[in-house]
């Protein structure tokens, strides 16, 4: 009988890669989350503390998955100090995922923190397809930046283009990834589309930069989460829920979101400006 | 599609008697107007209290089989005040839950809704997982009572009691509303239930005990409604495991004038809404129903 999505599964942490001193990525095998497409997330339970929604990182052993997990508040900081031998709780994968076809010849991903997650997932998918793949990733400062080795690593095999942008200036471009954005499509007017996910301020600035350039783009949206099938209202942005009718949300959609990048709902659901 | 069954409950005359519980999708007009485009008949908010609460930490839900839920949400709401304000421009058939925990509160909570374009309310006396509210309310009938009275003083409104599986009887709570002026009954409630991980022995609700959903209850919510329905003049709306039309009409038959929907919702998406609307219209058409009125407590006879 193929398992049921909806059914906690109880993993044990195989291994963890510390990306920098606050991100942590874990490793467990889990075969309905080794197949989560690009942008699916998996509510992830530390026991005794909380439950979290996770976008899927990739792993590359078979029937294995990840989570890349910085830590902020308490459940964050709880399962940041899980290790190797302990267990944590999965369900999911849920939300829809990232749009790809061959067709997409030219192609911008942006990205910073953990919203590099979903975009490292896709790119593994669809780096041996034969697009031209540019990568521009935001940090704050150099030593906050992860999976810059990852895509090095990638890049070996098949050209991948990375723009790094740190606001302090220590390392790549000094600023934000959106300057770099900008920058770029004012000479490059030939792509077929930008995936993002970050903080909703940046993605809101990527938005306004593909509408101006009439490009394509698709955001992974974040919202306060709870049930994460649809049923608690609580991750509500309009009248589109981001756990099921989202995560990922595409330029027509995001058109008539007006309370993306604008407001979102606190725990109680009363709606609060960014 | 116009999801049409068209039914009158205690005075309301709604589209269908499809109903969306309280705690689903509550919260959001944006929402309610989807939802009302889809086909529900009506909708009930989350339980609205004085002031916002934030509910409990996750998980706040977790699925025991394939066809059911324990959840323990922790009544997360916006409070009144922003609730009102957030749907003061509803045209829709929305019925506003109410949670309180002193008499006090609920007379405070109705007044914000007096301007407002709503169906009525819907009072939660059986919420099983918040101390001091819901439930343990429901358990003391003096203060039953007088809740219900000070509510229909401040609204001329319709007033629905949703009772649930407390300690104390349920046609006993419910006879209680009806008397202080109660307009229908909403039968039952989440029961209180429990899921524990054996791999690392605990509890995995954060409040550890929540409310069971979803088909397992769904034979004591036919046998509440029935029951109910042999002693209650006011309407019943039933509520508690429903999955597909065929339970619509099974608790129309125990006596139910119109139904809820939950679980449903959470396994099947908000499209199963106009789907279970369309299943009961096919099954009225085939069995010649012209009023969906015959079928109500048919299985009293």
């Amino acid at each position: 009988m193929p398992i049921d999505k909806n059914l906690m599964r109880l993993v044990k942490i195989e291994d963890v890669n510390i990306e920098t001193p606050t991100v942590k990525t874990i490793f467990f095998k889990d075969s309905l989350s080794s197949v989560s497409k690009p942008g699916q997330f998996l509510m992830v339970w530390i026991p005794r503390r909380e439950e979290l929604p996770l976008s899927v990182m990739i792993s590359d052993t078979k029937n294995h998955a990840a989570i890349t997990i910085r830590k902020n508040g308490y459940g964050s900081t709880s399962l940041f100090n899980k290790d190797i031998g302990d267990r944590i709780g999965i369900r999911g994968p849920f939300g829809n995922s990232f749009s790809f076809n061959k067709s997409l010849k030219n192609i911008i991903f942006l990205g910073g923190g953990t919203g590099l997650v979903p975009l490292v997932r896709l790119l593994y998918y669809i780096k041996e397809y034969d697009s031209k793949f540019t990568f521009i990733m935001g940090a704050k400062t150099k030593s906050e930046l992860f999976f810059t080795e990852l895509i090095y690593e990638w890049a070996k095999a098949k050209k991948i283009d990375l723009h790094i942008a740190t606001e302090d200036g220590s390392l790549g471009t000094k600023g934000y990834p959106t300057d770099i954005l900008r920058a770029f499509l004012s000479v490059h007017k030939d792509i077929d589309m930008i995936y993002t996910c970050g903080p909703e301020l940046m993605m809101k600035k990527v938005y306004d930069i593909a509408i101006i350039n009439s490009v394509r783009m698709e955001a992974s949206i974040e919202r306060y989460m709870k049930c994460g099938i649809g049923i608690c209202s609580s991750c509500c942005i309009n009248d589109k829920l981001v756990c099921v009718d989202g995560t990922i949300f595409n330029e027509t959609k995001i058109q008539k979101l007006t309370e993306f990048g604008v407001s979102y709902r606190n725990k109680s659901g009363i709606l609060t400006k960014f | 599609m116009d999801y049409d069954i068209p039914i009158n409950i205690a005075g309301l005359d709604l589209k269908n008697p499809v109903i969306v519980a309280s705690g689903i999708l509550g919260l959001s007009q944006s929402i309610f107007d989807r939802l009302y485009k889809i086909g529900a008949g009506a909708i009930v908010s989350k339980s609205i209290s004085l002031l916002p609460r934030e509910g409990y930490r996750n998980p706040t839900i977790v699925s025991v089989d394939n066809m059911s839920y324990i959840n323990a949400v922790g009544l997360a709401n916006p409070g009144a005040e922003s609730f009102s304000t957030e749907i003061s421009k509803n045209k829709g058939p929305l019925l506003v839950s109410l949670v309180g925990s002193e008499k006090s509160e609920f007379s405070v909570i109705v007044r914000k809704f007096r301007d407002h374009k709503i169906l009525g309310f819907e009072l939660n006396l059986s919420c099983p997982h918040v101390e001091k509210m819901g439930m343990e309310i429901g358990d003391d009938l003096k203060l039953v009572y007088d809740i219900i009275q000070s509510i229909k003083k401040e609204t001329t409104k319709p007033l629905f009691v949703k009772v649930g599986l407390g300690k104390s009887d349920i046609l006993e709570v419910a006879k209680v509303a009806e008397s202080a002026g109660a307009d229908g009954i909403t039968a039952i409630n989440t029961l209180r239930a429990m899921k524990i991980d054996i791999e690392t022995q605990c509890p995995v609700l954060e409040n550890k005990i929540g409310g069971l959903s979803g088909s397992a209850i769904k034979p004591l919510g036919i046998r509440c409604v029935y029951e109910l329905s042999k002693s209650l003049k006011i309407p019943i709306i039933g509520c508690g495991g429903i999955m597909t039309y065929s339970d619509v009409v099974e608790y129309m038959m125990a006596g139910a004038s119109a139904i809820q929907i939950g679980s449903l919702i959470g396994l099947k998406g908000i499209s199963s809404i106009g789907k279970i609307v369309m299943g009961l219209r096919s099954y009225l058409e085939a069995g010649n129903i012209n009023d969906i009125k015959e079928i109500i407590g048919i299985a009293h006879r």
